[in-house]
């Protein structure tokens, strides 16, 4: 295996955008909001299209601006749909972000004389050409340790209120914090975590990390900060052992074709399949222990 | 006629043990149903009322332990049990009519693919009609009342024409009328020599409705008929030193005790 | 009656597709080849052509009114085949999404059409490293349904046997196999055997590319769901309803969800070709939401959201071959949406409007109640004879201002609730007039409503430890919500009662408030 520098900018900005995202995840996940990520990623495709065709540029502030937008829409739709029409959650935020994102396509479509934008930027991205960059450090991995470090201290800053928010929202409620407001506000972070980062990695990088490091976390430990460690470790994990397996992936069906390399892969992807591994392995981990455990209980009892 | 003597016990749960993850929640309970009879299952919130009869039902995987209907395994004896869950179990916002839902009962006598006919929704109404709720028949079930929905349940259960019927928590927060509608189709059920076994969280009302009580706090502090087993002293071991509960069934007792004699004197 | 419900259904359904299959069939001897030379949309780069247009100028050809006409009247053997084929899959959607509705798993339908990109994509590898042509349909649909039930599975899998949620579990599954499946892709863009563009088209789906095979295999494939479900209806309904009583009743609850499952996995994969497997989705989701808030029957509901499915398909098709540029899947899934809005502002049962005016109405109603009553209270306060007939003490004009002092009513108010009174022909009164006088029907009517009113009163108080507390005081009458023997024996505690007398319920009965006095 030929290691190269830009195999090592790879892993860095992975590992960087991996534990961004896993942060605000992790609410998400306690919140019940996991599909809220897939949501978003689909229905950011209108707030591109609007925002290129209003300033005509691909800038990212405006993009970002416009992908927010759309993100918080799906979040507040999708919540008046559920109020107002009694439409059940899931069911509610499929119509909101399937619309959406039909809106999008079209307005693409409609737009592509002069839309330089593609529906497909919103699904691969790609690391490996994000991190081909003239400066000494790339620019995409200054913004993923930027968006790290904005969504940890954003943590830090409210960490009790989302704990609460996430645990009992009425409460929050009552106590004043506004849960809804609260929601709403980890909804905004998890929009421009998806935007800033499907950028360059694509979004399926982010709705894998959003959830599945959380999810596998949330086997092993009860307590929340244990969890957020955890993710975070599972998701870095996932970024590392995520492009090897694409360098794997590639000489492995290059050699189906008779080639020794095919060249070509996409990191990001696979570090999102590694997530999944590493959550099928937690996974094991507490199905082991959970059946020696009713077994104990099984045998006590027998005893007693 | 039948006797409990010469039948096998209609159900009959040995050392039965559950457990969620790890947390035990019922602990080698023992409990019969005696043929005939109205039996109350009695103890404090979360001694496992409910999941005692969920995991005699199938409902929740029991750790270890046997179950027997009839002295047979459930699976073998479906058609002559019973289930009326509690009401919250569902969504009431469902497209379905309250004659519909009563005629679920009837599934199983019809069998896989053949679609419910006159025939069906006669025995359906005739079950709501026991029950009360003859003009209702059609309502879509979310326009009920939270006791008329628990009678449709009851009346899904009765269109079912079983031996043996497990209710949880029929009672709970259920207007006068729905009460005493189901008082008198338990009574009715008993009349025809049927046995009913209820959860229920109203000490005050046991010495009233039932006449066997099995007191449960994760495992079985005692059971019998009312007059003997739903004593002070029982009752104090199975909810414990809590005061206002206590001169609840301090209460609870006395009234047993003049309405059983009430009983002895007709 | 829910059996010919059932039958209709399936009638209609065989009726519908039948005649398509028919209209294909028709015109199958001039086969025209148009489909090839069809657009290539959503797929590859996309234009990069910068003209100097300002932004209102969108590019868009109107379509000239020949060409309209030959879509509307289907002229086109090609057209003909697409409508055929999405207004199938739409109501293919509708039908297996109101279940999917109903059992709240609405979005396991996301990742079941996410999970089949990498069984796409395994396909076509395989195809072509064993030499067959990696883009044959069958094999690739055979992939996607192969991951897309293994996905599903996962799903059940990480419910049943993990503490993760639902949309967790949803999440989890829908992200790693899609991971894998864009893995997979970029790395068959990169093969040198050739051109995997087309795999493309199934994330976005391109419906004109249809051919009557595609058409036929969707006709076929949601016929036998039609039937699987008409046939399955009865345990459907119960699963979705009461899963926990299915299982006691020894129904194989798992078996049947699973069923219910491979119906959600068969509609995406007929319709990843034509509308995409990002979009499909929406077939299945929004038709079943929109058609809830019209009706409260599982067979109405099923039927609507049939219809509003295949409706959905027809709309988009026809804008997408008048218009070539836009791609039919997001036209579909808009024209779903804009029903989803309609059905959720106007929906006879539960749309917005309708439960406005629900509200309204019981606003109204109170209000109605509240005025009588005043006026029958001030009434019954400045009678002289307190045991007349109740009808003849209503006979006095009421002075307004005496209401509004009573019940401490501001001038706005009593203007208004006077307003509805009198537009309702229940008293006289005319806008500025300092007293008010009920009418023949307002007598009878404010009697009824006192009489009522006093009765629950009565029994909030006497039966306050079981009255549930969403008691129906709103009820028309008493009797209609209350034992006719409660109803008696509140009457009793009413007339024997001291503060209140008992208003009789009809003018014919000796008043109980006599007896009552007299004992």
């Amino acid at each position: 295996m030929n290691w190269t520098g830009l195999d090592t900018w790879i892993v860095i900005t992975g590992v960087l955008i991996c534990m961004a995202c896993a942060l605000p995840g992790t609410f998400l996940m306690l919140n019940r909001q996991s599909m809220l990520g897939d949501g978003i990623s689909h229905a950011v495709l209108p707030g591109l299209a609007v925002a290129f065709l209003l300033t005509n540029s691909r800038d990212i502030f405006p993009m970002a601006a416009g992908a927010v937008a759309a993100g918080v829409l799906t979040a507040v739709l999708t919540q008046m749909v559920q109020r107002f029409g009694q439409v059940e959650s899931g069911a509610a935020l499929g119509v909101v972000f399937c619309g959406l994102f039909a809106v999008g396509l079209i307005l693409i479509r409609v737009a592509s004389d002069k839309v330089d934008l593609d529906a497909d930027c919103v699904l691969y991205g790609s690391i490996e050409t994000a991190v081909v960059d003239v400066n000494l450090v790339p620019r995409v991995a200054w913004i993923s340790g930027g968006l790290l470090i904005f969504n940890a201290l954003l943590i830090a800053f409210f960490y009790k209120e989302l704990r609460l928010a996430a645990f009992d929202p009425a409460l929050a409620t009552t106590l004043g914090f506004n849960a809804n407001a609260i929601r709403l506000g980890l909804t905004v972070v998890a929009s421009v975590t998806t935007v800033l980062a499907f950028e360059s990695v694509g979004s399926i990088l982010v709705i894998a990390m959003l959830v599945v490091p959380a999810a596998a976390a949330s086997l092993l430990t009860h307590k929340l900060h244990w969890l957020l460690a955890l993710a975070l470790v599972l998701a870095a994990a996932s970024a590392v052992l995520g492009h090897i397996g694409a360098i794997t992936l590639r000489r492995f069906v290059g050699g189906l074709f008779g080639q020794s390399d095919l060249g070509a892969t996409s990191s990001a992807a696979m570090m999102a399949v590694t997530a999944g591994v590493l959550f099928l392995i937690c996974w094991l981990v507490t199905a082991v222990r959970q059946f020696a455990n009713r077994r104990r209980v099984a045998r006590d009892s027998h005893r007693s | 006629m039948h006797t409990a003597e010469t039948t096998p016990l209609l159900l009959a749960v040995r050392d039965l043990n559950v457990a969620y993850q790890s947390k035990v929640v019922v602990w080698d309970a023992d409990f019969d149903a005696p043929f005939g009879q109205l039996v109350a299952i009695v103890g404090p919130n979360g001694a496992g009322k409910s999941t005692l009869i969920k995991a005699a039902l199938g409902l929740v995987p029991i750790a270890s332990g046997s179950v027997r209907f009839f002295g047979l395994p459930y699976a073998e004896v479906r058609h002559r049990v019973a289930y009326v869950p509690q009401r919250e179990s569902v969504d009431w916002d469902f497209p379905v009519s309250a004659v519909d839902v009563v005629a679920m009962g009837l599934y199983r006598r019809l069998g896989w693919c053949l679609p419910v006919r006159r025939r069906e929704l006669d025995l359906a109404r005739a079950a709501l009609v026991k029950v009360g709720l003859a003009d209702y028949a059609s309502r879509q079930i979310s326009q009920l009342s939270g006791g008329q929905q628990q009678r449709v349940f009851l009346a899904r259960a009765l269109a079912q024409d079983a031996d043996l019927y497990l209710m949880d928590e029929p009672f709970a927060s259920v207007d006068a009328a729905t009460e005493r509608a189901i008082v008198e189709v338990l009574r009715e059920l008993r009349a025809s020599g049927r046995t009913v076994v209820c959860v229920h969280h109203d000490l005050p009302t046991v010495p009233e409705y039932f006449d066997h009580v099995a007191l449960l706090n994760m495992r079985v502090v005692a059971q019998g008929p009312v007059s003997s087993t739903f004593t002070a002293e029982n009752l104090r071991k199975t909810y414990g030193a809590r005061l206002t509960l206590l001169e609840e069934a301090a209460q609870a007792v006395e009234r047993a005790r003049v309405s059983l004699q009430h009983r002895e004197e007709r | 009656m829910t059996r010919r419900r059932v039958l209709f259904l399936v009638a209609l359904l065989v009726l519908l597709l039948g005649g398509l299959s028919w209209f294909l069939s028709r015109a199958g001897s001039h086969v025209g080849h148009s489909h090839q030379s069809g657009e290539a949309h959503a797929t590859g780069a996309p234009a990069a052509r910068r003209g100097g247009k300002s932004i209102t100028d969108t590019g868009i050809e109107w379509p000239s009114r020949e060409k309209i006409w030959r879509t509307v009247s289907l002229a086109d053997y090609n057209t003909r085949i697409v409508f055929a084929g999405v207004t199938a899959l739409g109501a293919a959607g509708g039908l297996v999404g109101t279940f999917l509705l109903l059992r709240k798993r609405s979005l396991l339908s996301d990742t079941v059409s996410h999970c089949t990109l990498p069984g796409i994509a395994m396909a076509f590898l395989i195809g072509e490293s064993m030499g067959l042509s990696g883009r044959s349909l069958p094999l690739l649909l055979t992939g996607a349904s192969i991951t897309g039930a293994l996905g599903m599975l996962a799903v059940a899998a990480i419910r049943a046997k993990s503490r993760i949620k639902d949309d967790a579990a949803l999440a989890i599954v829908l992200s790693v196999f899609f991971g894998l499946g864009i893995a997979l892709l970029v790395v068959i863009q990169h093969l040198p055997t050739g051109n995997a563009a087309g795999l493309n088209q199934f994330i976005y789906g391109k419906a004109a590319s249809m051919t009557a095979d595609d058409a036929q295999l969707i006709l076929l494939a949601s016929l036998t769901l039609a039937m699987i479900c008409a046939a399955l209806f009865k345990e459907f309904k119960l699963l979705c309803f009461d899963t926990d009583f299915a299982r006691t009743q020894g129904w194989p609850a798992v078996a049947l969800d699973l069923a219910l499952m491979g119906l959600v996995v068969a509609v995406t994969v007929i319709g990843l070709q034509a509308v995409g497997l990002l979009l499909v989705v929406a077939l299945l989701i929004i038709p079943a939401a929109a058609a809830r808030f019209w009706s409260h029957r599982l067979g109405v509901t099923i039927l609507l959201a049939m219809t509003i499915g295949a409706t959905a398909g027809l709309v988009g098709v026809a804008a997408s071959a008048l218009f070539p540029k836009l791609p039919a899947g997001a036209v579909i899934v808009l024209a779903a949406v804009v029903c989803f809005a309609v059905s959720f502002v106007f929906g006879a049962r539960r749309g917005l409007l309708v439960r406005w005016l629900e509200q309204r109405g019981v606003a109204t109603r109170v209000a109605r109640q509240h005025l009588l009553r005043a006026i029958y209270e001030w009434c019954e306060s400045h009678a002289h004879n307190r045991h007349a007939d109740p009808l003849h003490l209503l006979e006095q004009p009421v002075p307004v201002a005496d209401l509004s002092a009573a019940n401490d009513w501001s001038e706005g108010r009593a203007t208004r609730l006077l307003r509805l009174g009198s537009s309702e022909g229940l008293l006289a009164w005319t806008p500025g007039s300092k007293t008010s006088h009920l009418t023949a029907r307002g007598k009878l009517e404010a009697r009824r409503v006192t009489r009522n009113h006093r009765l629950w009163e009565t029994y909030l108080l006497h039966y306050a430890d079981v009255a549930p507390p969403h008691i129906h005081h709103n009820a028309d009458q008493i009797e209609h919500v209350i034992e006719p023997d409660i109803v008696n024996e509140l009457e009793e505690l009413l007339a024997g009662g001291e503060g209140r007398v008992l208003v009789p319920a009809d003018p014919e009965k000796p008043v109980p408030a006599m007896r009552g006095a007299r004992t």
